[in-house]
This record gives C-alpha cells, structure tokens and sequence, in this order.
C-alpha cells in the first residue's frame, strides 16, 4: 500500500526529528506536571476529587495546544512544507502522518500525566483512560488539520488556541464525563462519534488547507 | 437571470421584509393571546425565529463554503463569509433575547442548563475565531480555503455540540429544569410563523444587500487597479 508507507514515512519523520532536536516532548511534560502542580493550589482544601478530575482535563488540552502550536514549525521555518505538497502523494498523506506523530507525543505525555494524577489527586479507572484515548484521536485530528490553518495565518500560534477551543468543548464534555458520569457508555460514544466525524472532516479537506 | 429581477430583487425583498416584519409586530402585541407568563412571553416571538434564522444563516454559509471547495463556484466564498456574518448578528441577538427571557423566566441573566443559550455561546465564539483566521490570512485563494475549511466545520459542530451540550447536563444539573411550558395555541403558532418569515426576509435582505456593496467594492478595487 503506497498510501499507508507514504502516512508511515512522514510519521516516522517528525518521531525521528523529535528523537534528535527534543524540542516538543520534554515542554509538554514539563508543563503537563507544573499544570497539576499548580491545580493543588488552584483547589481549596476540602474541594471534592470531582473538581481535580475536571482540572485534569484542563491540563491534558492545554497540554495537547502546547504541542500542536509546535507542529508545523520545523515544516514552515524550513520551506519544508513546500516540498511536501509538491511531493507524488496524495496531500491527505501528511495530515495523517503528522496527526499519527502527534498522537504518539500525546499519549507519552499522558503516560507521564496520569499516574502523576493518581498520585496527587485520586485514583483513575479504566473509564477515564479509555476517554482519554479517544479525546486524544479527536485531539490529534482536528489539532493538527488547525494547527496547519494556523501555521498559514500571520497569527500563527497565536490564533491556535482559538479556533481549536470552541472545537474542543464537545470532547471535554465526552471526557469528563467519562471520568465522573454514572453512565460513561454514552459519553465514550459521544467521543467515538465526534472523532469518526472530524477525523473524516480532516482528511477530506486537509488539501485545500495546504494548496491555493 | 433576467435583467429586470436582478436589478428589482433588493428592492422587492425589502419591501417584502418590511411588510411582514410589520405585519409580524401588529400580530404579536395586538393578535396574539397573553399566556400565563403575561407580557414577558412576547419576547419568544422575536428570539426563537432569530435563533432559526441565525441557524439558516450558518447553514447557508456552509453550503456555499462546500461549493466554493467542491466546485470552485465565483463568488461562493465572498457569499459564504456575508452569510456568516449575518449569523454572527442574528446569534448575538439571540443570546441578548435569551438572556432577556432567562432574566423574567428564571430570574438570572444567565442560565446554564438553557441548552439553546450555551449553544449560542459556543457557536459566538467559533464563529468569532472564523473571523479572526480569515483577517489574518491576506486576501487570496488561500484565504478563501482556509475559510471554507473552517465554515464547514462549523456545521458539523452545531449537531455534535446540541448532543454535547444536551448530554453534560447529567452531570452539571442532576436535576432536569422542568420548562413544560404552555402548549401553543392556533393564533399563537400563526404569529410565531409570521415572524419566522419576517425575519427570514429581513435576512435575505440584509444579505443581498451586504453582497451588493461587497461586489461594487471589488469592482471599484479592481477598476482603480486596471487605471494605474
């Protein structure tokens, strides 16, 4: 499959980048500890371990936006992503291989993130973990589909943030709910049903993001 | 199209705006029974058709962003950033009538357990962000994309967030706000309707209205560049 090597390459190039620069990763866990640290002094004493779970979900996005401002940098600083578009394969391609590197950071970043969460605040359950694996698919798709609109714009990172949080809000209440609702069947399907919705979005469009 | 509609259709439409945005007024304060909730319920004539008609924008600016990136239609992305323009003013009207109406209803400004309300605010502020990609993009064929991309995310938004919004109330209010209002009467629904065509007109006429001035100021642009 021509398509599926073309996703592989761009994917293992941006690993392979962030392997040698070690640019993106190390700011993300950094920033993903100080954000809990900062939450124990953010909840009064007494405060349930409800609202801690709720700030999780503050940080693990805020997180995420750090990592996608990043995403495009070495593409654009470079003229890299010139020659990308230029290149024989389908445009959809690149979306895809970056979409695939940032979920990885995302989930090393949560590898670290949760059980630092478990040990400050309370105890997570399968539910929770399960919610954030697919917030993080809706995460990495939309972000990065943004993060190439933002890279285009003269606000660059700047602009992130914005168009990516009024997108985001359906995937902190899937997650959140997930992690404190009764009932998390139909939040995790809220989840699935807006990461089959977006994903599909994102990659039928991904090439008039990136040509004129 | 003929000559004689496209130059008489502005006008029509405004005088048809005018007419029932008229007709609409005299029903709703001198037709139109008074319910249990008294004089604040008129209010409901005015913010459930602009709430449609914000929708109707939105989805009409959707749609011709998909025909600006399915068929490279001319013009489809300048009349997709007009209709959601008028969008925009239609959604902040209805979130100042809704706050109106959640003020005598409930007795606060705001109300989160409104998904109507909620949903507004985050559309406001999605479109807003529409605003500010498309003012930091110099104006060209990618300007028009990254615009069109954004807009039709905006319509897959607006289902998945009435679900979201609908859902995170099991959470955030436990108990569910009884609002079984008072089923509408005959007379009711025939002024609700007629304010529901009012202000679709007024829209169209507003957005024709927005696109012929943006047209002439293209031209004007382009005239002045082909005279240097």
């Amino acid at each position: 499959m021509n398509y599926l090597a073309d996703v592989g390459a761009l994917a293992r190039k941006d690993l392979l980048l962030e392997l040698r620069a070690r640019d993106t990763l190390p700011a993300m866990l950094l920033f993903v500890v100080s954000a809990l640290v900062v939450f124990h002094f953010v909840l009064p004493a007494g405060s349930s371990d409800l609202a801690a779970t709720g700030l999780l979900w503050v940080a693990l996005l805020f997180t995420a936006l750090l990592g996608l401002s990043r995403a495009f940098a070495a593409e654009r600083e470079q003229g890299v992503i010139d020659g990308l578009v230029l290149a024989p394969s389908d445009r959809s391609a690149i979306w895809l291989g970056k979409a695939l590197s940032i979920l990885a950071f995302l989930a090393l970043a949560e590898l670290i993130a949760l059980p630092a969460f478990a040990l400050f605040f309370r105890h997570i359950d399968g539910t929770l973990i399960g919610g954030v694996a697919l917030a993080d698919v809706g995460i990495a798709a939309v972000g990065t589909l943004l993060a190439a609109m933002a890279a285009a714009s003269r606000a660059r990172e700047l602009l992130l943030p914005l168009l990516f949080l009024p997108l985001a809000i359906p995937i902190v209440v899937g997650g959140v709910g997930a992690s404190v609702a009764d009932d998390p069947a139909r939040y995790l399907g809220l989840l699935g049903l807006y990461d089959a919705l977006f994903a599909i979005i994102c990659w039928a469009s991904f090439e008039y993001v990136v040509t004129e | 199209m003929s000559t004689w509609s496209r130059n008489n259709r502005l006008p029509a439409l405004a005088t048809l705006a005018l007419t029932l945005t008229a007709a609409a007024i005299a029903l709703i304060f001198f037709y139109a029974p008074l319910d249990e909730d008294g004089l604040n319920q008129k209010i409901f004539y005015f913010h459930v058709p602009i709430a449609f008609t914000a929708y109707g924008c939105f989805a009409w600016g959707g749609w011709k962003a998909l025909r600006h990136l399915w068929k490279g239609e001319e013009g489809a992305d300048l009349e997709s950033y007009v209709a959601i323009h008028l969008g925009v003013i239609f959604g902040v009207l209805t979130l100042v009538t809704g706050s109106i109406w959640a003020r005598y209803r409930w007795g606060h400004w705001w109300v989160w357990s409104e998904d109507q309300l909620v949903l507004f605010l985050v559309l406001f502020l999605f479109y807003c962000a529409y605003f500010m990609l498309r003012f930091s993009v110099p104006p060209g064929p990618q300007r028009a994309n990254l615009s069109a991309v954004y807009a039709l995310f905006g319509v897959v938004l607006i289902p998945v967030s009435v679900l979201a919004i609908r859902l995170s109330e099991r959470f955030i209010h436990p108990v569910a706000f009884d609002k079984g209002g008072p089923n509408m009467a005959g007379s009711q629904f025939f002024t609700f309707c007629v304010s529901c065509a009012a202000m679709f007109s007024l829209a169209a006429t507003l957005y024709n209205l927005e696109l012929v001035g943006k047209r002439l100021d293209m031209r004007l642009r382009e005239l002045r560049e082909a005279l240097q």
